[in-house]
């Protein structure tokens, strides 16, 4: 288990494609990379792409079974990177009752002029 | 749905000119961003310095001037190098009058390029922002009585 970087989650769920394997894997729980591209308007070998992608962000994990690789989706690594944000979105919140306080409680010491 | 960018805004009473000073001016940026004062040219490419008392400072670079309607900044979210899209994000704030009061909007952008490699540094920043927002909260408290 490794703990991902909010970056490269971030990075990884920028690309159409990725989602919709992502979101293909949730649908089906788990699944090789010729299936996905049956579903897929790209290649096996893009798709193999993507899911190295979303495997180092840590958002699928890889398991062989016989001559295949399985994918399954891990959600915990989206709901980490969600809360990171929503981390970050909660100290913005603080900052601008900070500016809002400023601005309001100490009057200007000149008119804005010109 | 998880998005790269984060979005806020929040309603003041004070005219345009005035918000634009509190969030430009660096006696201001030193209080409700960092605690330990800051550094601002104030034009597009000038240097921005950020100070914690205990956690030191952040670099940036402000990108848009436009008083009193738009102000734009990167800064350094890991190491304290010059400010690139793969170690800093995009700071834009938005000022629109609403009647006699001014809509202050927020947006930070460029998470997903943001270089974060390793575990350790990933956790680097996370105990960092931890420490920040412990010192906004004090913040918060010593404006909130002066305010009473």
């Amino acid at each position: 288990m490794s703990a991902a970087d909010p970056g490269s989650v971030l990075a990884a769920l920028a690309e159409p494609t990725r989602r919709q394997v992502l979101d293909l894997l949730a649908e089906r729980g788990e699944a090789s990379a010729s299936s996905l591209a049956e579903s897929l308007p790209v290649t096996r070998q893009a798709v193999v792409k993507h899911l190295g992608v979303l495997d180092d962000a840590g958002l699928v994990t890889a398991q062989r079974v016989g001559r295949e690789v399985r994918y399954r989706p891990r959600p915990e690594t989206l709901v980490d990177a969600g809360r990171w944000m929503a981390e970050l979105a909660a100290r913005w919140e603080t900052r601008l009752a900070a500016v809002k306080r400023l601005a309001e409680s100490s009057p200007p010491r000149h008119t804005p002029s010109r | 749905m998880i998005s790269d960018s984060i979005e806020r805004e929040i309603v003041i009473a004070a005219s345009p000119e005035r918000v634009w000073e509190v969030i430009t001016r660096a006696e201001h940026l030193g209080t409700w961003f960092s605690d330990a004062g800051a550094d601002i040219d104030l034009r597009p490419g000038g240097a921005l310095a950020l100070h914690w008392k205990e956690y030191g400072t952040a670099r940036g670079r402000v990108e848009t001037v436009e008083p009193p309607r738009t102000f734009g900044f990167r800064w350094v979210f890991v190491g304290d190098g010059a400010p690139t899209e793969r170690n800093s994000t995009l700071v834009v704030f938005t000022l629109t009058p609403d009647g006699d009061q001014t809509r202050l909007r927020v947006t930070e952008s460029g998470f997903a390029s943001l270089d974060l490699p390793t575990e350790q540094q990933a956790k680097h920043v996370a105990e960092n922002t931890e420490g920040w927002r412990q010192e906004l909260d004090e913040l918060l408290e010593y404006l909130a009585d002066r305010a009473r």
